[in-house]
């Protein structure tokens, strides 16, 4: 596996933690750009390197489509999660939006002008409030699937119900979920490609309804004219080659261990958000009382450890989480909280190194 | 085996960039914006390759920010710097041979009630100043000037473009993908407050892009979410093996420009001696990247010559356009019919291609047109 390889002389990796942040890739996925890598003329030239660049680009696309159970012609290659995101959010022919309170900043943000669908104490979205607020003009609404703060599993099949009858579409963020839990049901759904085994830089916005979806990035009208821009070839073949490569064996080990971990930390004073919901099993957020979320992280970071404070394009601005506030957890208390989160390679020895030392530091500081 | 002359659609990636990814792929994977050491590591090499960039273009690494392409990096610039424009400055001003994704984004804002102007080249395919003059205004907010042309490899005199937009209180914008790393364009140095590049036009890899911004520039951002680039004006995680690669293409061209160049000059020469003499070139000679010869045989049918020569790796124009099938809106803007469009041929050449594969492949043009010509007389 990538993490702590002999051969990676520039840094001691340690124990990875922090797999909802980013994946390591798939050694297939390495693989697959490789060979990609020799197909780089351009997709759209007609010539025979751009015919060939062209069907690398639509096996990956066939590729991905069947792992995913879609149509070949339902996948839309973007730069990324956020793209695919924005694409869906401010694409889609709709002139309300709605978001649920916990989404990722890039369907929060998509556009300027929404409604903020709220949460329960869980994190879950209040259907009775959902169904309230449709009643009115037809919205495009963005509901993730799986919170990649708290791993908590939204109910987006009855969700998607009260939308459809309300005349809405949903966009549903599976960058969490996609590879973990089968695609959920919705018009729209996003996937990134680095959160599953493959490189960053490539994400793909599954279109179940592409007449009312228009492009956002217009340009040489590559992706079926919804989104401009060559593509990203050797990454997607990445991406596709990740894709083949999933499987979910690891998933009952990492409940597991997500359970023993949580059970320690509850004995030793943690908080642990979202327990009352469906999660995944590979993401566990926990606060631990007194103690700055950037005190703990550099505590653990000594120890060798790589955890986060909630999402890590907000980490660096050491800002409450906006889905532990959501959730009606005081400021406090939010700033005090961490994401643990594993992977396929994850093991039994990296999550107790983390639980011994996330109960080390708790002893010092209570004794401090 | 083919040879590739099609160097404006992509270039081949230069294998001291792709050995420049390969760590960031397999090891060093860390999301550059988490706080701990994969991620410092991952935003250590991101940093890197944004000085790189900084250096070709002589400007600071603030000015950088990385996109998934040109396409974005245009659609940001112009629509970012036209929704953030004083209420005054509702105009912008664009030219008739810009690339696709410059002129939809642009006709995208005119739909949004925004002004367009699309100044006419002449034909040589250069935008004339008193054009450029008769159309600035205190109206305009931004002027977007490509550098060197990609369907027919002109260069734009963006010093004195620059300078006029400037003193009509004008924004700058150059699409820059097949200029930068060719010809030197140091934004300091023309005025230029945006600028947009490529990774795979300058033997970097695809799905990766920069726009340079002018710090403080007014700029409303076109993807809402982690807010990672320029202060919040762009969202996404960034790749850092994709930055790696583009900031290792950037210093290997910063280094080679001048070798790249005489090597380009070199093969139009060849080129073009073995050609046939009453070929004509299409636009500028002079104010011309010399690594795109796009050029036009009278008398016969670009198709059937691209198709006659399927060794050949060329093209009729844009590969974007060529893939939808559309004509060159770009020759028919430097006055050729249709007939004169469809005779004509994109050639492309740069850092890996040989003079053997020149003096191969001006022979077999040369020989499937006259063969052309004797079967239509």
């Amino acid at each position: 596996m990538p993490i702590s390889t002999e051969s990676d002389a520039a840094v001691d990796n340690g124990v990875y933690l922090d797999w909802n942040a980013t994946a390591p890739m798939r050694p297939a996925a390495m693989e697959a750009m490789m060979a990609a890598a020799e197909r780089w003329a351009n997709p759209a030239s007609v010539h025979a390197p751009g015919r060939a660049a062209s069907g690398t680009l639509e096996t990956a696309r066939e590729t991905i489509a069947d792992v995913i159970g879609v149509d070949p012609r339902q996948i839309i290659f973007t730069g990324g999660g956020t793209e695919a995101a924005t694409l869906a959010m401010r694409g889609v022919a709709r002139d309300r939006h709605m978001v649920s309170a916990v989404e990722h900043a890039a369907v929060r943000d998509a556009v300027r002008d929404r409604e903020i669908l709220p949460v329960d104490d869980d994190g879950i979205v209040r259907l009775d409030a959902l169904e309230a607020m449709l009643t009115g003009a037809p919205a495009i609404v963005g509901i993730m699937h799986a919170n990649n703060e708290t791993g908590v599993i939204q109910p987006l099949s009855d969700a998607r119900e009260l939308i459809r009858r309300a005349g809405g579409l949903l966009f549903a963020d599976a960058v969490q979920t996609a590879g973990k839990l089968d695609l959920p049901e919705a018009d729209f759904v996003g996937i990134s490609a680095h959160k599953l085994g493959g490189p960053p830089g490539v994400g793909a916005l599954i279109a179940f309804d592409k007449q009312n979806l228009r492009a956002i990035q217009p340009g040489g009208g590559q992706e079926g004219g919804l989104r401009g821009g060559t593509q990203n070839l050797p990454g997607i073949a990445g991406f596709a080659a990740a894709a083949a490569a999933l499987d979910r064996d690891w998933m009952p080990a990492a409940r597991t261990r997500q359970r023993r971990l949580e059970e320690r930390l509850i004995a030793a004073g943690g908080a642990i958000y979202g327990a009352g919901a469906a999660r995944l099993p590979n993401t566990t957020l926990v606060g631990m009382p007194g103690v700055p979320a950037t005190t703990q992280l550099m505590a653990f970071d000594l120890d060798g450890i790589a955890v986060s404070a909630g999402a890590a394009c907000s980490s660096g601005k050491v800002e409450a989480s906006h889905v532990l506030l959501a959730m009606g957890v005081d400021e406090v208390a939010a700033g005090e909280a961490i994401r643990i989160s594993t992977g396929w390679s994850t093991t039994d020895r990296d999550v107790e190194r983390f639980a011994s030392s996330w109960e080390t530091l708790r002893r010092r500081r209570r004794a401090a | 085996m083919t040879i590739y002359l099609d160097y404006q659609a992509s270039t081949p990636i230069d294998p001291a960039v792709l050995a420049a990814m390969k760590p960031l792929w397999e090891t060093q994977f860390g999301n550059p914006h988490s706080e701990h050491r994969h991620g410092w590591q991952a935003h250590a090499s991101v940093d890197i390759a944004r000085q790189r960039l900084a250096d070709l273009a002589g400007v600071t690494p603030d000015w950088v920010m990385f996109t998934s392409g040109a396409t974005e990096a245009n659609n940001l610039a112009l629509k970012g710097v036209m929704q953030a424009a004083p209420s005054a400055r509702r105009r912008l001003i664009t030219v008739a041979t810009e690339h696709s994704c410059v002129l939809e984004s642009a006709r995208w804002l005119e739909g949004q009630g925004f002004g367009l102007t699309i100044l006419p080249v002449t034909p040589d395919g250069r935008i004339d100043m008193d054009q450029l003059d008769a159309a600035l205004d205190e109206d305009v907010a931004l002027v977007s000037v490509m550098a060197v042309n990609n369907e027919i490899g002109v260069i734009q005199d963006l010093v004195r473009i620059a300078a006029r937009a400037r003193d009509a209180g004008a924004l700058v914008h150059s699409d820059a993908p097949q200029g930068f790393g060719r010809i030197p364009l140091d934004m300091a140095a023309l005025g230029l407050d945006l600028m947009s590049i490529s990774g795979h036009k300058i033997y970097g890899p695809k799905g990766i892009g920069a726009l340079f911004v002018r710090p403080g520039t007014p700029l409303a951002p076109q993807m809402h979410g982690g807010g990672q680039e320029g202060g919040g004006l762009r969202s996404g995680t960034l790749a850092p093996p994709l930055i790696a690669g583009l900031g290792t293409a950037a210093m290997i061209a910063a280094a080679h420009m001048d070798e790249d160049a005489a090597h380009a000059d070199a093969l139009w020469d060849e080129m073009l001696a073995a050609l046939p003499p009453d070929a004509i070139v299409n636009g500028s000679v002079e104010h011309r990247w010399r690594g795109n010869l796009n050029v036009r045989f009278p008398g016969t049918d670009g198709a059937r010559l691209l198709s006659d020569l399927r060794r050949l790796s060329m093209s009729s124009g844009a590969a974007c356009a060529s893939a939808a099938g559309r004509k060159s809106h770009v020759l028919a803007a430097l006055g050729l019919d249709r007939t004169d469009a469809a005779a004509s041929l994109r050639i492309g050449w740069g850092r890996f291609t040989t003079l053997e594969e020149i003096q191969t492949a001006g022979a077999m043009i040369a020989e499937t047109v006259a063969a052309q010509r004797r079967q239509a007389a």
